[in-house]
């Protein structure tokens, strides 16, 4: 699906001709990321997130299939295998060093990726099917990281697996059988490390469907763009090539640039010192903490520390633990809902001042302190304070967003994006109330931007 | 919309060049260039490993080796041979018409010099890569007197040359050199 004014693909030689009929690759790729695909024409740098992350899981993909090349998944050897890597293998530092902060880096391009979902409602209708296949790819991001983070069986692999795949005890009644078949043991061990290589392998491939899936589902309606105020005309848009393959690629080199800087200054700021200690069954970190892009849902694990009763009575309805899992998993199960929850006809965070001040002074200040205590001891005063952030993540998405997207005043919308960056928008007058722009007297009739070459 | 000015319309149309050609051309040499570069560590970390560059040399010591007698060693993960030879052995190999040979090579020239009694080879067969006998005691050593292949039934000479049977070469001779009188070092 395209807007009418889509520039047509035609090929041009006889080899082109033929391919064209017979597997339409050039026209798919014309059609999706090229001159044929119209996007609005003001997209700010936000809105680089989604290719960079696919530009991270192509890296992540190279980079774990050739250092597959040199690792065992055997818990005698996994360890060694790794150092062997870092010391023997040629570039086997560099390619270590890259996977990791690959992972890292993943992570920090999804969640601006994300975040830029929320502030400008892109889950919201016609695009709630992108948003869900958004959230399935986040889950399977975070198994992958989880189960990749395993693999070199230091202290932290170990016994944040340990951790993990003790949450599913917390599950009644089928809990603890659940939690040896996953293990295929009572503990972690080499059972559960060959089969988290296995799967750690298996799902980037997945990850890569549903990623197809994810961009197809987008180049129905198209982008959204930062005024949240849907195209109309063909002023609205610029061609994907060349506009946005340069602005990317400018966002790509900015992003490399960064990674860089990681991979070869500060390759282990990011890790924990103790993942460099062979795993030691019998004997526990004194602090276990995931990788830092799991810290706010750790905190959130963490904050329930009470046992969910009657008062009064001995009766246990649900225990602690099970209420950090529950609450854990519901925080980003409740994204789902999302384009349910917020029922505000305006998309835009630009145009909802109210909404707006929630965000900023309140769900970005709970996540960054979730990010905090996550990855601090649980001991006072992180506790408390996670115990108040948690409440009020749930508030914010369950209450706060409901409310306030029904009883907000947005501010008066552009009438187009054409308007909106150009300051005037000559399209039809007699389509608009209230109308007194004449038009510019120098602009070309459609006030459409020529492509560059 | 881009205001056409006369001025940077001059600029632009000297045959055909435009201004932003230059950025263009810029960017994506970079870009390539960045893209050349990271394709070398990912070719070169299948190559072989340090450790395995380590393990390429093998030190045997021959002192103890009998004429007559021959031992196995390791060599790169393959077998290895190592023969004294008996002055009867050595007047064999000589004896022999080089010209003859399927791969001509006189024993002087798969020997070290004041060395010659010493044959060092791998222990593979150059036919399709079966370990011959001959070295061990008691093995059969074919023919000729040197080794015999029980695979497809090569024969090499007391100089370890192919003799008789489908394989091309010789024995492969590797790289060595005597560290001391007593020590050899293989690769």
């Amino acid at each position: 699906m395209s807007f009418a004014w889509a520039k047509q693909y035609e090929p041009k030689t006889p080899l082109m001709k033929w391919l064209d009929e017979k597997l339409p690759l050039p026209r798919l790729v014309y059609n999706a990321v090229g001159a044929g695909y119209p996007v609005p024409r003001n997209l700010n740098y936000m809105w680089n997130f989604g290719v960079l992350a696919g530009f991270c899981l192509l890296l992540q993909i190279v980079t774990g299939v050739v250092l597959a090349m040199h690792y065992a998944a055997n818990a005698q050897v996994a360890f060694g295998t790794v150092e062997h890597i870092m010391r023997n293998v040629n570039y086997g530092w560099l390619l270590r060093y890259a996977h990791a902060n690959g992972a890292s880096f993943f992570f920090i391009v999804v969640y601006l990726h994300i975040f830029r979902g929320f502030f400008y409602s892109s889950y919201k209708a016609p695009r709630e099917m992108i948003w869900l296949l958004g959230v399935v790819i986040f889950l399977l991001m975070m198994a992958t990281a989880f189960m990749g983070y395993v693999l070199p069986w230091g202290q932290m692999s170990f016994w944040g697996a340990q951790v993990i795949t003790g949450l599913f005890s917390a599950i009644p009644l089928v809990g603890e059988p659940l939690q040896v078949w996953l293990l295929g043991g009572y503990a972690p061990d080499n059972a559960a490390l060959n089969r988290f290589f296995s799967l750690h392998f298996l799902l980037p491939f997945v990850i890569a469907g549903v990623v197809i899936l994810h961009i197809w589902a987008l180049h129905i309606p198209g982008s959204s763009n930062p005024t949240g105020v849907e195209v109309k005309q063909e002023s609205d848009t610029v061609p994907f090539h060349p506009y946005y393959t340069a602005k990317d690629g400018f966002g790509l080199g900015v992003f490399l640039i960064l990674f860089s800087v990681m991979v070869f200054f500060l390759p282990n700021a990011l890790g924990h010192p103790d993942n460099y200690i062979e795993a030691n069954p019998l004997s526990t970190p004194a602090h276990i903490v995931p990788e830092w892009y799991f810290w706010p849902f750790y905190a959130i694990l963490r904050a329930f520390t009470g046992d969910l009763t009657i008062p009064f009575t001995g009766i246990t309805l649900i225990p602690a633990k099970l209420l950090g899992v529950i609450a854990m998993f519901g925080a980003i199960l409740l994204w789902f809902f999302l384009p349910w929850l917020d029922k505000s006809p305006v998309r835009s965070g630009h145009y909802r001042p109210l909404f707006r001040k929630f965000f900023w002074f309140g769900l970005i200040p709970a996540m960054i302190a979730l990010f905090i205590c996550g990855g601090a001891p649980a001991e006072e005063p992180y506790v408390i304070i996670s115990q108040v952030a948690t409440a009020y993540y749930f508030l914010h998405f369950l209450v706060i967003l409901p409310i306030v997207s029904q009883i907000e005043v947005p501010k008066p919308l552009p009438f187009s994006i054409t308007e909106a960056v150009l300051g005037k928008d000559k399209a039809p007058a007699e389509s608009r109330a209230g109308s007194t722009d004449a038009g510019s007297p120098g602009a070309l009739p459609e006030g459409s931007l020529q492509p560059a070459e | 919309m881009a205001t056409d000015t006369a001025v940077t319309r001059d600029l632009e149309s000297q045959e055909g060049v435009r201004r932003r050609d230059w950025i263009h051309i810029a960017a994506l040499s970079t870009a390539g260039v960045g893209a050349a570069s990271v394709l070398i560590p990912l070719i070169s970390q299948m190559a072989p490993s340090a450790d395995v560059l380590a393990a390429s040399t093998t030190e045997v010591d021959v002192s103890a080796i009998q004429p007559g007698q021959a031992i196995k060693a390791v060599f790169r993960k393959q077998p290895l041979f190592v023969r004294r030879l008996t002055a009867k052995e050595i007047e064999e190999a000589n004896a022999v018409d080089v010209s003859s040979l399927r791969d001509p090579q006189t024993l002087a020239e798969r020997t070290k010099p004041g060395h010659e009694d010493l044959l060092v080879t791998m222990g593979v067969c150059t036919h399709l890569g079966c370990v011959p006998l001959g070295a061990a005691e008691g093995e059969n050593k074919g023919e000729f007197g040197g080794y015999f292949c029980p695979c497809h039934g090569s024969h090499y000479d007391t100089a370890a040359r192919i003799r008789k049977g489908p394989a091309p070469k010789n024995l492969m001779v590797p790289d060595y050199t005597f560290t001391s009188d007593t020590v050899i070092r293989v690769g």
